[in-house]
């Protein structure tokens, strides 16, 4: 997280906060406030300031009512809390704060390509051309006789794994029906991870730090284990084979544990990619706030928290790679468990 | 708090892209892959069992090289054993019919030779009969080639022996 864009949540914060309670002072730091503009949403893509000048992309916004039909504008529009066509962001301690609303406050079906649509437009768009263009490989080429080369050889041992572990988690009968979804989560969790953690335009925005995200994940999961679940899958939740007293106790137990898979795997996604985001700023954070205390302190503090920031780098990477697979893997065994058949 | 309230509106686009990133992926993208590197992992495994299995071939081939090749020493030691014993049994033959050739020339020789002496025995014989009949007649000095002689001479013998005389001292006259 490079040092500019720190400033400029900050403005444009403290431009969007006039007349709040909280306002701030200028050249004060407001750190929750930089590190949630970064973490959220917003209707603007802010890339970096340019002397007094913001650069950021407005991207549309696209608004559905009952009263006005389909609205679509630019976010331009709104820079500052301004009201157009009726419509304004909700200011700070408002009901639906940061998020376009009506004059009466209230939230119109709001489909507005924000940071995180952009976002996601972008990487499934890279996600497609990767996948395909291996796809096209090992189409224009025979594999019996050649070894995958470009694109084809770095994408295969991560396809491969993903596809390997649905084998032994589902089992060798029908796993290649639920391989393609997993590799698919696992490909789209790996890569927006990555480009979360890149600073700078394409990447930036928490996208598996969102929970709408991490909660369509989840539910497409908690849809492939239940729709395919086998009878005997059914029969463990609804007529296990324990004692009489017991009988009408584990239905309950069993359909709140098949319920909270996949809030688990939401929130643990959800939380483990923004906290690393929050981990990464904070640190960032720590040399602006340091700033006024002096040559010394902030000097030595810079280091300390330049060193820490590419550790937390180093550890987000990680994190990256384990939390993607974690789903899958998790994903790939809630499937298997639903597969079952007969006693074990 | 917002930060835990899913967003409707980027929930509604996720459906949507992810959705159809999916759904081409699916048909186009991951079950070619996978079926491809499947395919050629099977192709792999299929490969390794024909090698193992040839190495195994060639390795009884030897096996069978070995014998074929301990089979044949084993014959040619036959032939040779038979070949000498088949030269020793006609060297002995041989010798036999050849000492048996010898004892029959040298019975014969023994014949001859006994033949030779019995006739040069009696050629001493006639030579010594001639001989003594001439020294007798020397001795006696008297003809004995006329009858009247001869007569005469018969009964001087006759007349010795009757008196029980020595035949062979008739000197005395």
């Amino acid at each position: 997280m490079a040092g500019e864009p720190l400033c400029a949540p900050t403005k444009l914060l403290a431009q969007e906060s006039e007349g709040a309670a909280t306002a701030a002072q200028e050249g004060d730091i407001d750190v929750p406030d930089i590190i949630f503009s970064h973490i959220m949403d917003s209707y603007e893509w802010h890339i970096t300031d340019w002397g007094e000048h913001s650069i950021a992309i407005h991207l549309p916004v696209i608004l559905i009512s009952r009263n006005d039909g389909i609205t679509v504008f630019s976010s331009r529009h709104l820079e500052g809390g301004e009201e157009y066509r009726g419509y304004h962001i909700a200011g700070t301690g408002q009901k639906h704060e940061g998020k376009v609303v009506d004059s009466e406050g209230n939230r119109p079906f709001d489909i507005s390509i924000t940071k995180n649509v952009l976002s996601l437009m972008m990487s499934s768009i890279l996600l497609l051309v990767v996948i395909l263009l291996t796809a096209r490989w090992y189409k224009t080429h025979d594999a019996l006789k050649e070894a995958p080369r470009g694109i084809a050889a770095y994408m295969e041992p991560i396809i491969m794994m993903v596809h390997n572990m649905a084998r032994e988690s589902i089992g060798e009968e029908d796993y290649r029906r639920f391989s393609p979804y997993l590799c698919m989560a696992f490909l789209f969790i790996l890569l927006n991870n990555f480009l979360g953690i890149v600073p700078f335009f394409p990447g930036g925005a928490n996208l598996t730090g969102n929970i709408a995200i991490t909660m369509f994940l989840a539910l497409c999961t908690f849809l492939t284990v239940n729709l395919f679940g086998t009878k005997h899958y059914y029969k463990d939740i609804f007529a296990p084979d324990v004692p009489v007293l017991l009988k009408p106790i584990m239905p309950i137990i069993e359909v709140f544990s098949a319920v909270m898979k996949p809030v688990s795997l939401t929130i643990r996604l959800f939380a483990n990619m923004m906290a690393g985001h929050i981990l990464i700023l904070s640190m960032v954070c720590i040399i602006f706030i340091m700033a006024k205390y002096g040559g010394v302190i902030f000097g030595s503090m810079t280091v300390v928290s330049v060193f820490f920031g590419v550790f937390c780098d180093m550890l987000e990477c990680l994190v990256a790679f384990i939390q993607a697979y974690v789903f899958t893997m998790l994903s790939s065994i809630y499937i298997g468990l639903a597969r079952q058949k007969g006693e074990h | 708090m917002n930060l835990i309230t899913p967003d409707s509106g980027l929930l509604f686009w996720m459906v949507i892209i992810f959705g159809i990133v999916f759904f081409i992926l699916w048909k186009f993208g991951f079950p070619i892959i996978t079926g491809m590197v499947d395919k050629r992992t099977e192709h792999i495994d299929q490969s390794l069992k024909l090698a193992q299995e040839a190495e195994d071939r060639i390795r009884n081939l030897g096996v069978e090289q070995q014998a074929i090749l301990d089979k044949t020493k084993a014959e040619q030691a036959r032939i040779l054993k038979e070949a000498s014993d088949a030269k020793k049994a006609i060297i002995e033959s041989a010798k036999e019919e050849a000492s048996a050739q010898a004892k029959k020339i040298l019975d014969r020789a023994k014949t001859e030779i006994a033949a030779e002496k019995e006739a040069a025995l009696m050629d001493i014989r006639k030579e010594v009969a001639l001989l003594s009949i001439n020294m007798a007649e020397k001795v006696t000095r008297r003809d004995l080639s006329t009858d009247e002689g001869q007569m005469h001479y018969i009964d001087v013998l006759l007349d010795e022996l009757k008196k029980g005389g020595n035949p062979s001292a008739p000197k005395d006259n």
